[in-house]
């Protein structure tokens, strides 16, 4: 069973693979503005968050107490296998699209 | 940190996302919140990175990451929801005494409100039977009268109706003309009974959506044809088929049954109506002229079609009726065509000046209304007051729910759902009470009210009611004992003292103000109804028989009728006259007297009578003479009443020559005025003109010595055998008399139940009130009494703060009734007065009610061993 993976589902959870271990949701937001210009806001970023952690590709942790943000804790999120699996699952359809794609159809 | 300043973001936008924000999630989001804040400040300024915090918060309300209604799952709530259940049941049970009280009340309160809702249901679907409900009205005109007043009447020109059938045959869809309903006699063999019902031309029963049982809507199409409702089919005919068979109508002409309609409902305006016969018929049985402009005799029903409204049509008929009478006549009376609209009917049919003013009907809808949601209000107020009250007994149940972890949002649901709970109670005992009640609650209204059983919106509408009044009675408790604090309730330390009965008493103040009115104002409307049924009316009404010559027998055999009941010697005196003694019909100007002013113009109740009307009505002379016999002369005499008399400025009366219509009379005496009209207005001068013609109304003043009953049988022989095919039926003078007071007998009624309800239902909240009052100061009392305070001493401390609300109300209540009492007595002419002691006595009965409700608490308590009392905790 295949559970489907959204295309903005797909990029969150890939920034979070690239962030490892630092992957909070204003680390995310800037770096997805980074790679792709892409603005992404609290509210839609925190929703999918939840999404993607209630389907289990996401686990979540709390960090340190910090002076910043408030003195409000991070929370981290890390892919879990489930999640590593559902990514490459994607990747593969997606290389199997192009693989089969004959030369002469971008000519 | 640096010597930046902090600077945080706007509170209140974050206590809200607080609020909202699912906890599980608000840590986080907040510090990201807080983050993004700083961020902006360093980048764009504060004042950008507010909006910009305030646009991302508003962002952050979706349904992903808001708090749920209920935190807990579905299965705890459920839990939860049966633990209230089940504590609110245990709670009813533990005090049955104020449990009876409290569902008892707010029952009776809900028994009035369904009761008035039925009513102001009725009130507002008046004529909604009729499907054209919307388009259809009657034509209304408004003119001045020759005295310069204005005034609106239903009755039109025949003609006017013919003009509006072809001339704008365009501006209506159905245009019937409909003789008023009266009375006639419908004869099918040996079965005679009196109905009313009306004449209409053939389109009335298509444009009335008449209900067919059998027959066609197009049964009036054939010139001899009738039809009849239901009930009066089933009185002719038995269960015989109706249709075809043939009905004599006053023993003039046979009409063949051509339909069967379903009875009318008796919120239409046609409820009267057991038979329709064509309009033909009544000018072919009347010999009255058709299609004249000089006799209001028709009322003109429309249906106007779906694209225009009445307003278009009102203007456009406005000014016909004034092109076809004298330019003379049209110039001073300047009478206007109008449509007046079937849903303004029963509501808004009264004018003035050509304007819809608020009708008594209006008036009396809003006085139930009102009525109604204050007896309402006052078991509301019951269930706040001894909840409230109970609530000293349930300050530690509450410190221990506090202290073990229950929040205040689950004690408000636990409180709500007790009361939400004794009022789903109450709701179901009043239905018991409303079906038990309503044939009674019929006769006082006049109505025909049904439990609405099989309307689903019904259900809906009253459901929601008993829980709209569960929810309302018990907020006030589930706000203010949820609030209570766990260690103080626990330590016993609350004060609920001195403050806490504030609002209490207030509210106890206002019921009994409410309950002290409505019983001053039914004693003014009893008054004033007494007043005037007790007023002098100018003739004995004892002993007097009043029956109209309706059939044509009846006409013919009077002399041969009159004869033969003097002889039978139940019957002193018999007199004609062509009006009834109930009403004021036929005026007429015109008259010239000597002394009379040239502008003057005076309006007089013309009635013709017999030499011998006089002495059956038994009239009062208070000059001059009756009409006599003895003198030829008095053909050309006039008898005229005392207010007349008073109009025309004539000292002494009797002598004087008055001209009227191009003849002279002599005015042979003058008799007290009679009151045939309003009794509660000034009396109508009146003037009576011999004569020698069959006259439509006799008077019979039956013989005292005789038994009534015994007179009565004598007279309906003597009927039955001269006029075999007449029905003897009579009416009272007195009864007739008393009838008038129709209306304000059902305000007196409607008022004294509401009055009774309201004052049970105050008196109870009162008893259960003074009952935790006693309770409370149980130990207070043991102590008093050890220390040597006497029964007396005890009862004077427990009534007197009781005592002092109810005077309180007395005074406020006074006042207020005195006022409206005043406002509803401005409207009658023959008005009684408000007297003092109308309201020393309702003060004094409401304090000795009042009295003896908590005096019964109170003895209760101070009679109590106080050993029991101090070692009780």
């Amino acid at each position: 069973m295949r559970s489907h993976l959204g295309e903005f589902e797909e990029v969150v959870l890939l920034t979070v693979a690239i962030l490892h271990k630092n992957a909070y949701a204003i680390a995310l937001i800037d770096e997805m503005k980074e790679r792709l210009n892409r603005k992404v806001s609290i509210g839609s970023l925190q929703t999918v968050l939840r999404r993607l952690e209630k389907k289990g590709y996401l686990t979540s942790e709390f960090g340190e107490v910090t002076k910043v943000r408030g003195g409000k804790r991070k929370k981290y999120f890390h892919v879990t296998n489930f999640g590593r699996n559902a990514l490459e699952l994607k990747k593969n359809e997606r290389m199997g699209f192009w693989d089969d794609i004959p030369g002469l159809a971008f000519e | 940190m640096n010597k930046i300043k902090k600077i945080n973001p706007p509170y209140c936008m974050l206590n809200f996302f607080r609020w909202f924000c699912h906890p599980d999630y608000v840590e986080d989001i907040e510090g990201d919140l807080y983050e993004k804040y700083d961020k902006y400040i360093q980048e764009k300024g504060r004042k950008r990175a507010n909006w910009h915090f305030l646009w991302t918060t508003l962002s952050l309300l979706r349904p992903s990451l808001i708090r749920p209604l209920t935190l807990n799952n579905q299965l705890i709530y459920q839990a939860m929801f049966r633990q209230n259940l089940k504590i609110s049941f245990r709670t009813l049970l533990k005090d049955k005494g104020y449990s009876l009280i409290n569902i008892g009340g707010l029952a009776l309160g809900m028994t009035v409100t369904m009761l008035i809702g039925f009513w102001i249901f009725d009130e507002l679907t008046f004529n909604k039977y009729h499907d054209n409900y919307d388009q259809i009205a009657q034509i209304k005109r408004s003119q001045f009268s020759g005295n310069g007043n204005h005034f609106t009447s239903d009755y039109q020109n025949s003609a006017l109706g013919i003009a509006l059938q072809t001339d704008y045959k365009n501006h209506f869809d159905k245009v019937v003309m409909v003789r008023q309903a009266e009375e006639h006699i419908l004869t099918f063999g040996d079965r005679a009974f009196f109905q009313k019902g009306n004449f209409m031309q053939s389109g009335a029963p298509e444009m009335f959506t008449l209900n067919m049982l059998s027959g066609t809507r197009n049964g009036l199409k054939d010139m001899k044809s009738i039809m009849l409702s239901k009930t009066l089919a089933e009185k002719l005919f038995g269960y015989s088929n109706p249709i075809n068979k043939v009905v004599n109508i006053n023993g003039k002409e046979d009409l063949k049954v051509t339909g069967v309609y379903e009875d009318l409902p008796r919120n239409s305006t046609f409820w009267e109506t057991t038979f329709i016969a064509p309009l033909r018929i009544y000018y072919s049985m009347t010999g009255l002229e058709w299609n004249v402009w000089n006799n209001s005799n028709m009322k003109i029903f429309v249906e106007i079609p779906n694209d225009t409204d009445f307003k278009t049509v009102s203007a456009s008929i406005k000014n016909e009726l004034s092109k076809h009478i004298e330019p003379k006549r049209a110039a001073v009376s300047k009478p206007e065509l109008f449509l007046h609209p079937m849903r303004d009917w029963h509501l808004n049919n009264e004018f003035e000046n050509g304007k819809i003013v608020t009708s008594n009907q209006k008036r009396m809808l809003w006085f139930n209304g009102l009525i109604g949601l204050f007896v309402l209000l006052l078991a509301c107020i019951n269930f706040m007051n001894l909840s409230t009250a109970r609530s000293e007994k349930r300050v530690k149940e509450i410190g221990i729910r506090k202290s073990i972890g229950s929040r205040r949002s689950q004690l408000i649901s636990q409180f709500l759902s007790e009361s939400v709970m004794v009022a789903i109670l109450a709701f179901g005992i009043s239905f018991i009470l409303v079906t038990a009640l309503l044939p009674w609650f019929n006769t006082l209204s006049g109505k025909e009210l049904e439990i609405p059983w099989q309307y689903p919106r019904f259900w809906a509408v009253s459901l929601s009611f008993a829980l709209l009044t569960g929810l309302l009675a018990g907020s006030y408790p589930a706000l203010y004992l949820s609030a209570f604090k766990p260690v103080q309730s626990l330590k016993g330390t609350i004060q609920t003292g001195r403050f806490a009965t504030i609002p209490r008493k207030i509210l106890v103040v206002f019921q009994f103000t409410i309950s002290i009115t409505l019983i001053i104002g039914t004693l003014i409307v009893h008054k004033q109804i007494q007043y005037a049924k007790n007023r002098p009316v100018g003739f004995e009404r004892e002993g007097l028989l009043m029956l109209p010559k309706r059939t044509v027998e009846m006409v013919l055999k009077a002399d041969i009728i009159k004869e033969q009941l003097i002889k039978t010697g139940a019957v002193l005196e018999i007199g004609e006259c062509n009006y009834p003694l109930t009403n004021t019909k036929g005026n007429n100007s015109g008259f010239d007297w000597p002394g009379k002013e040239p502008e003057t113009i005076l309006m007089l109740n013309t009635i013709q009578v017999n030499y011998d009307y006089g002495k059956a009505v038994d009239w009062e002379l208070l000059e001059g003479r009756d009409f006599s016999r003895a003198f030829a002369t008095d053909i050309s005499g006039v008898v005229i009443t005392e207010s007349t008399q008073k109009a025309m400025g004539l000292a002494p009366a009797s002598g004087v020559q008055l001209k009227y219509n191009g003849n002279n009379f002599t005015i042979l005496g003058v008799v007290k005025d009679m009151i045939k009209g309003n009794p509660h207005e000034a009396p109508f001068p009146a003037i009576m003109f011999l004569s020698k013609e069959e006259l439509g109304w006799m008077f019979f003043r039956l013989n005292p010595q005789m038994p009534v009953r015994e007179a009565l049988s004598k007279m309906e022989a003597v009927f039955t055998e001269i006029v075999p095919f007449s029905p003897f039926a009579f009416q009272f003078m007195d009864k007739a008399y008393d009838a008038k007071f129709k209306t304000e007998e059902r305000i007196e009624q409607t008022a004294t139940f509401f009055a009774i309800i309201a004052i049970l239902i105050s008196c109870l909240g009162l008893f259960g009130l003074a009952a935790f009052m006693a309770e409370k100061r149980t130990k207070e009392i043991g102590i008093r009494k050890v220390l040597g305070a006497s029964v007396l001493n005890l009862w004077n401390l427990l009534s007197i703060d009781f005592i002092l609300l109810i005077v309180i109300s007395c005074l406020l209540a006074i006042p207020i009734a005195h006022y409206f009492g005043n406002i509803w007595l401005q409207e009658f002419a023959y008005r009684t007065s408000i007297s003092w002691w109308t309201f020393v006595i309702v003060a004094f009965l409401t304090l000795i009610v009042t009295l003896v409700t908590v005096s019964f608490q109170a003895i209760k308590a101070a009679l109590m061993n106080p050993v029991n009392a101090i070692k009780s905790e």
